[in-house]
């Protein structure tokens, strides 16, 4: 077992002193640069937070969609292929929720303050 | 590069003493553009380069060429779609490498300025008719002055994506549904092929405060569907924020199709709509090859390897397109 503290809170540690200590003090192209950076932590913050629950859903999701089992990219590319192949499609029970679920789980980590998805997050249903 | 650039001008502007203020706007993998004052006698003009200098690799594959790009930027200008100036096609002696250089026209091309900022609050309710204009100013250049492009269709633009997207040997679902969809829903050769700008959107149009004031960066120019511009300028990722105004965050899709018929060409809606579709994907297949770069060049690319995060952003906006839920049922 690991000490503490987490990942998170590290990773998180370094993203809250460049944002509040630092970028007040850069200027011009690095300024921007470093804004980038500070994103980039924040995205990791954000995924390491949730990855682990939305994977597994995203999983037990696919088990059942496709009756395999498998890696989480395994059972992907078999998703992938069955829509290329139009064995699944939009009709076939299931897809579009999976689809709509996993996406908003990407976007949660990715960008979430992206309009369609706070837009799509607010919608209740699936 | 000030010395360079002050020959060259010499040699093409009467009366230019000489160049100042040379400072590099961007540079690419394949191209630089470069921004500085011909100084002359009865004032500076405003100028830039874009050019590959010597010895850098070769355009990429879809790139129409900067010889191209010159000669279809000075049909533009004559035909009086707002566009620069060409001022000089550099030739070997210029020891410039390859490119040309045009006027610089002052204005804006940050999108988050164009839609926010009060200065713009008049042009942004005229712009999409007037983008519709200058849209079908582009699709009428007269064909026969056109310089040798590449033929795209939408049957070929679909293999391309899909090569591309498996290329990267990474599973995603939603763009398997959305390559299918365009397969389905391929609505083949249009009446009419015309020149298309290409990468007609934000960033690549230079907007005053009354409106457009020249189209930008012709590289992706090429032959196909005029409908391919109309589809692209309503690509959600454009619209920074702003997503119940389609066109680039600013108007509706009536305004920019009554200022495109108003001009005396006639807008396929479906066909737009189909283009949407692919552009949403094709820059969802751009921000994949963004991460594969950052991969491939690991230096300098952190910009790269966020911009590889933004795919899933496409992912979400394909899925309004093609399977969207209900309106909030809470």
């Amino acid at each position: 077992m690991q000490d503490q503290p987490t990942p998170i809170e590290l990773t998180k540690a370094v993203a809250d002193f460049l944002r509040n200590d630092i970028a007040p003090a850069i200027a011009g192209h690095n300024a921007f640069k470093l804004r980038v950076a500070i994103n980039m932590l924040e995205l990791v913050v954000r995924q390491l937070t949730c990855e682990q629950g939305s994977e597994q859903a995203e999983a037990s999701r696919l088990v059942q969609l496709l009756g395999l089992k498998g890696s989480l990219f395994e059972l992907n590319r078999a998703l992938a292929e069955r829509i290329a192949s139009g064995e699944v499609d939009l009709a076939t029970q299931g897809l579009v929720e999976h689809l709509w679920q996993t996406t908003l789980d990407k976007l949660a980590v990715d960008q979430p303050n992206y309009a369609s998805y706070k837009r799509e997050r607010g919608k209740g249903g699936t | 590069m000030e010395a360079e650039l002050g020959r060259c001008v010499a040699s093409f502007f009467p009366g230019a003493t000489g160049v100042a203020g040379a400072a590099k706007l961007s540079g690419g993998a394949s191209q630089e553009t470069w921004s500085f004052d011909i100084v002359h006698p009865d004032g500076n003009v405003g100028a830039i380069l874009r050019r590959a200098p010597k010895g850098f690799g070769a355009a990429p594959l879809r790139a129409a060429g900067l010889n191209n790009e010159a000669v279809l930027m000075q049909l533009a200008y004559e035909a009086g779609v707002p566009s620069p100036r060409v001022l000089h096609v550099l030739r070997p002696e210029d020891d410039l490498g390859t490119g040309f250089i045009m006027e610089r026209v002052e204005g804006e091309t940050i999108a988050r300025k164009i839609l926010r900022d009060e200065k713009f609050a008049m042009a942004r309710q005229h712009l999409a008719r007037q983008l519709g204009r200058v849209a079908a100013g582009i699709h009428g250049l007269p064909q026969a002055k056109l310089p040798q492009l590449r033929e795209m269709t939408s049957t070929k633009e679909i293999d391309e994506l899909g090569r591309e997207y498996h290329g990267f040997d990474w599973p995603r679902p939603v763009f398997e549904l959305a390559l299918r969809w365009l397969k389905d829903n391929d609505p083949g050769p249009p009446e009419e092929m015309t020149l298309v700008h290409g990468d007609f959107r934000h960033g690549n149009l230079i907007i005053g405060p009354v409106g457009v004031r020249a189209v930008l960066d012709w590289e992706l120019a090429h032959l196909g569907d005029p409908m391919e511009d109309l589809g692209w300028i309503c690509v959600n990722s454009w619209r920074f924020g702003e997503i119940d105004k389609p066109v680039g965050g600013f108007g509706s899709r009536e305004e920019l199709y009554a200022g495109y018929e108003s001009a005396g060409r006639k807008v396929d809606p479906e066909r737009a709509l189909f283009w949407q579709v692919m552009g949403t994907l094709r820059w969802g297949v751009m921000c994949c090859g963004m991460m594969q770069r950052f991969r491939d060049q690991p230096d300098n690319s952190m910009e790269r390897a966020m911009i590889g995060r933004r795919a899933s952003e496409t992912e979400i906006d394909l899925l309004v397109l093609l399977a969207p839920r209900a309106p909030d049922q809470k």
